[in-house]
Formats: C-alpha cells, sequence, structure tokens
C-alpha cells in the first residue's frame, strides 16, 4: 500500500528526516512511537507533501515524493494532524463537510456515520469549531479527515491529552477504520494503545527508524523500550 | 443644520462603502497569504482607466462588467505568475515585489493615458437630481454607487458564508494546510481571492473614478488610506474593515464640515489664551483642515494603544 524508503526532510538547514523506512500492507494498522521531536510528524508531513522531502514514497505503486499537499489527497491519502487544524469559525457540520472533496463525494464514511458515533457532536453541530472541547475537537478532526474517504490514513497523536474513556473510543473507532479497509498509520508517543491495536510497529529516534516488530516483539524487548521510549 | 447632517451621513456612507470595496480585498488577501499588497489601489486605478477606455468605445454600462472583469484577471496573473514565484524568497521580497508593481502600474498608466487626468465622465442617464432633499439636490448617480457598492457588499458576504468556495477561503484564512490536505486546490483559492479582491478594487475604480478624478495619481492618494483601514478594523478582519471603513469615512467627511478651531474649543470652557508665534498658528488650525490627516493620526494611534485594531485577531 504505502512503501516509504530512504526519505530525508530538512527545515532549512536542520535534516531531520536521515533515511526512514516505513511499509504499510492494506488495512494494516501500524504505529510509528518514538520520544519528543524525533521526526514522526515531519516523516508525515513528508508524505502529505508539507515539507520538502527527498528519497522514496510509493503509494499503490505510483511515486508520489513531491506532489502537491491536495493533490496527494486526492490520490487517497488522509491527515489528522497533532495540531488538529479545526476551522474555528466555521460551525462542527461545516468543518465535516470541508471534509468531503467535491460536494457529491461518497464514500465509506457519511456525516450521519459519525453523529451516531459521537453524539456530542451531532448536539453540537452548529457551534463554532473553536468553541468545542478538545476531546471533540479530536474526534471532529478524525471524522473529518474520514469524510474524505482515504484508504489510507496517518493520524498523528490522537490520545494526547484526551480523558482515558475517550482513548478507549478511539482506539475502537480506529480498529473500525481498518475494518472498513483503511490502512493506518498512527502515531504515539507512548506505548498506550498501539499496543493494543497495531498488527506492527516502528520507533524511531532522531530521524531514523530504531526499530521495526510486532507488539509481542516489541512486549518481550526491554532494552530498546528503555533506550528509545521511557523518559 | 439637518441638510448637512442628511448629505454628509450619505457621504461619508458612500466613501465608507467605496473604502470597504478596497479594504475587503486586501485584508482577504493579508491573512490569507500574509501579503500587504502595496499595488491594491493600482488595481482601483486600472479599474477606472479600463472603465474610461471601455466606455469611450461602448459606453459606460458595458464597462461596468468588463473593467472590474479584466482587472480581476490581470490580479489573477500577477499572483499566478509573479507572487507565487517571488514567495519561496519571503515576505519581505513579496512586499517589495508588489511595491514595484505599484510604481510599475503608475508609470504605464501615464504612459498609455497620459499625466493628467482623463475625461471619464459619469454616464448622462444618471446625471440628474434624483430628489431634492432639505433644499439641497440628490444626485442620481451617487444613489447608484451606494446601490452597487451595497449590491457587492451582500453578494461578498453570501458568497462567504454560504457558498462552498467561500467556507473553504474562510478555513483557508485559519489553517490554509489544513485546507489542502483535506484536498482542496489551496493555491487555486490563493489565486481566486487576489483575483477576486482586484477585480473588487477595480470596481470601486469604475464607479468611483468619475465621481472622483481619473489621474495617475489616484492610486497613490487612496493606497495609504486603505491600509490605515485595513489595521484600525484589524488584519484580517472583514467585520473590522467593514467597521473601520464606515468609520473612516465618517470622520473624514464630518471634519471637512466642522469649521472650528482649536482656540473655538478652549473658548467654550472659557480659555483665552493669548499665545504668540507657532503655537498660535497651531490653535488656529481648523478642524475641517483636519480632515487629510485625521485617519493617519487614528491609524498611529491604534498601533500604540491597540495594535490588534478593533476586530483583530492576530498581534502583529
Ligand atoms: N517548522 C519547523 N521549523 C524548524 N524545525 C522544526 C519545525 N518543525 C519541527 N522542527 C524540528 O524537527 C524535529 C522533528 O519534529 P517533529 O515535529 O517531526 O517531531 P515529533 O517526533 O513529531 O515530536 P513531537 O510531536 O512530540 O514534537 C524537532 O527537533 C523539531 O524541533
Ligand atoms: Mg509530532
Amino acid at each position: 500500500m504505502l512503501e516509504i524508503k530512504d526519505l530525508h526532510a530538512f527545515y532549512g538547514r536542520s535534516h531531520i528526516l536521515q533515511g526512514v523506512d516505513i511499509h504499510i500492507d492494506k488495512g494494516q494498522i501500524v504505529s510509528l512511537l518514538g520520544r519528543n521531536g524525533v521526526g514522526r510528524s515531519t516523516t508525515c508531513k513528508a508524505v502529505m507533501g508539507l515539507v520538502p522531502a527527498r528519497g522514496s514514497i510509493r503509494y499503490q505503486g505510483e511515486e508520489i515524493v513531491g506532489l502537491k499537499p491536495h493533490l496527494v489527497a486526492r490520490k487517497g491519502i488522509g491527515f489528522v494532524p497533532e495540531d488538529r487544524w479545526i476551522f474555528p469559525g466555521l460551525t462542527v457540520l461545516q468543518n465535516l463537510q470541508l471534509g468531503l472533496k467535491s460536494r457529491k463525494q461518497k464514500g465509506r464514511w457519511e456525516i450521519k456515520d459519525v453523529f451516531t458515533m459521537f453524539p456530542n457532536l451531532k448536539i453540537r453541530r452548529d457551534v463554532q469549531g473553536g468553541l468545542i472541547s478538545g476531546g471533540e475537537k479530536q474526534m471532529l478532526t478524525i471524522c473529518r479527515t474520514l469524510m474524505g474517504d482515504p484508504d489510507f490514513i496517518m493520524i498523528d497523536e490522537p490520545t494526547e491529552g484526551l480523558a482515558p474513556m475517550l482513548v478507549e473510543q478511539l482506539a475502537g473507532l480506529i480498529k473500525e477504520i481498518a475494518q472498513r479497509g483503511v490502512s493506518v498509520l498512527l502515531v504515539e508517543q507512548k506505548l498506550s494503545i498501539a499496543l493494543k491495536i497495531s498488527s506492527r510497529l516502528y520507533i524511531m529516534g532522531h530521524g531514523r527508524i530504531v526499530f521495526e516488530g510486532t507488539p509481542e516483539d516489541l512486549k518481550t524487548n526491554q532494552t530498546v523500550r528503555k533506550e528509545w521510549l521511557e523518559v | 443644520m439637518l441638510e448637512y447632517i442628511f448629505f454628509s451621513t450619505i457621504n461619508s456612507l458612500l466613501y465608507g462603502m467605496l473604502l470597504f470595496m478596497l479594504s475587503s480585498g486586501l485584508t482577504l488577501i493579508f491573512s490569507m497569504m500574509g501579503i500587504l499588497n502595496f499595488a491594491h489601489a493600482s488595481f482601483f486605478m486600472l479599474g477606472a482607466y479600463f472603465a474610461y477606455q471601455i466606455s469611450q468605445f461602448v459606453g459606460f454600462w458595458p464597462g461596468l462588467v468588463i473593467a472590474p472583469l479584466l482587472v480581476g484577471v490581470l490580479g489573477a496573473l500577477v499572483e499566478r505568475y509573479g507572487l507565487r514565484s517571488v514567495h519561496k524568497h519571503g515576505h519581505v521580497a513579496e512586499l517589495l515585489f508588489t511595491v514595484g508593481l505599484a510604481y510599475l502600474i503608475e508609470e504605464i498608466v501615464m504612459l498609455i493615458w497620459g499625466r493628467n487626468a482623463v475625461p471619464y465622465q459619469i454616464p448622462n442617464i444618471l446625471d440628474f437630481a434624483l430628489v431634492n432633499i432639505l433644499g439641497t439636490d440628490l444626485s442620481a448617480y451617487r444613489v447608484f454607487m451606494l446601490v452597487v457598492s451595497i449590491g457587492m457588499f451582500i453578494f461578498l458576504f453570501l458568497v462567504l458564508t454560504r457558498s462552498r468556495i467561500g467556507l473553504i477561503i474562510q478555513a483557508a484564512l485559519t489553517h490554509p494546510d489544513g485546507v489542502s490536505t483535506l484536498g482542496h486546490n489551496v493555491p487555486g483559492v490563493f489565486m481566486l481571492v487576489f483575483g477576486g479582491g482586484s477585480a473588487l478594487a477595480g470596481l470601486a475604480g469604475v464607479i468611483g473614478g468619475n465621481y472622483l478624478i481619473t489621474e495617475p495619481s489616484m492610486a497613490a492618494h487612496l493606497g495609504p488610506i486603505v491600509f490605515v483601514v485595513i489595521v484600525v478594523g484589524g488584519m484580517g478582519s472583514l467585520t473590522g474593515a467593514f467597521i473601520a471603513s464606515l468609520l473612516l469615512g465618517a470622520i473624514q467627511t464630518f471634519a471637512v464640515g466642522v469649521q472650528v478651531s482649536l482656540s473655538d474649543l478652549l473658548a467654550l470652557f472659557g480659555l483665552t489664551p493669548e499665545p504668540s508665534g507657532l503655537l498660535k498658528d497651531f490653535l488656529r488650525i481648523q478642524i475641517s483642515h483636519t480632515g487629510p490627516i485625521l485617519p493617519y493620526l487614528f491609524m498611529v494611534l491604534m498601533l500604540i494603544f491597540r495594535p490588534k485594531g478593533l476586530m483583530g485577531k492576530r498581534e502583529t
């Protein structure tokens, strides 16, 4: 589905990604873990075309490195940013509508699905996006990206700042996304839900991948956890 | 007195709406792309000159539609082939580009139409007194300008709040990257907004150029005031630009009619200082003469005491 090879990215002069290799198969949930500032978000942004990158990103067999963000999105790649980017002046419903790539787009998800999964968003559908709670914003930003019906979605630090109950609900949603045939790259800092729902995990340290394996591999490998995850 | 208030209100409303036609585009362009477009008033001037030229061939009415469209297309081309390539060199380069463009347009206008004003006139069919109110005529053309500018205001409001493209524009004001990762062509939206903003400025030129004077310095005259509007209103706020436009329109119009000086004001409170030299001259300045500087005074005070403007969201 997605194959990243020897990906390099820069912010000005600083060499942030120094040869990243990641691959994700169809319908898989793969997690990308690592401490603050190691370059996980930059990896997502490089895939989306939001930061200039070198190397290879093949999506469904096609090279997409260097493509403009809206064209990457139209290939079927979705991105849920860690800053959420809720449009503050638009209502919850309008935020969702802008997730559709065209007014008439029909896909795996509809607005009424979103409202059944998250009744809070339904109640607040006419409230401005800037005024809803942090948890509601997180759900809204994921659902907004789902409206565009991606075949592959990158979700950057969704559990950050969420109440434990919401984290559980989120894990459920991500599993549901994968069940509908969408591949997921879940970016997290801690193991949290990653161990439970992913089929494979990557750990990143200083701009490159330092571990790749299944949740079982990581559970038994205490050295890697100590060196690259725990603070 | 009643008559003075009535006509000043009409005039300030007119001037305010013209200012809004210019400042709405400028403030949208600024908040979306971070570009302070110094050439914005030049598009206003081009609107007037294009309309004049078109009116020579086919009359005023086709020009009313064609001239703003031409200016809009020109604006879109400037964005697509000028600003977009300058963009990678940063905001200072963009700013210098627009300053250069303003001079370029002024020189080209002088090359084609000469240094003096051109006789761009209001159409005969609107050149009459619509009504006589309290002994003074209200010209039909002024009412027409008011109708056009209010109509455009309603149109802009509906487009921005009701249409899908309007929602995309609003969203791109705060999170352009967010909009593009949802699959919307943000560079295309930028071009559209730049073209649309230019067209609005052009429309203001079409209906304002014959009411004022169509001459090569008209951009340089109006340009600074439009900046005052967006600073006072708050960079990036359309509501702010609207309020500030009407406010500045009112300040400038009403000040012209106030034949009062500072010493008169002091006399009201029983103070009759007998200064000499410069101070005496200063106290004798009539408020009506301060009309042109009031907006700038207002802007400077605004920047000191409330730098984000009336409705602005950002601090700088
Ligand atoms: N816009 C930017 N300009 C310059 N440097 C940046 C920028 N964004 C990120 N960086 C730097 O790039 C490095 C990687 O950032 P990135 O956001 O990818 O980290 P991360 O792994 O997502 O961690 P976290 O999200 O916890 O900050 C960091 O050292 C950060 O300081
Ligand atoms: Mg991050």
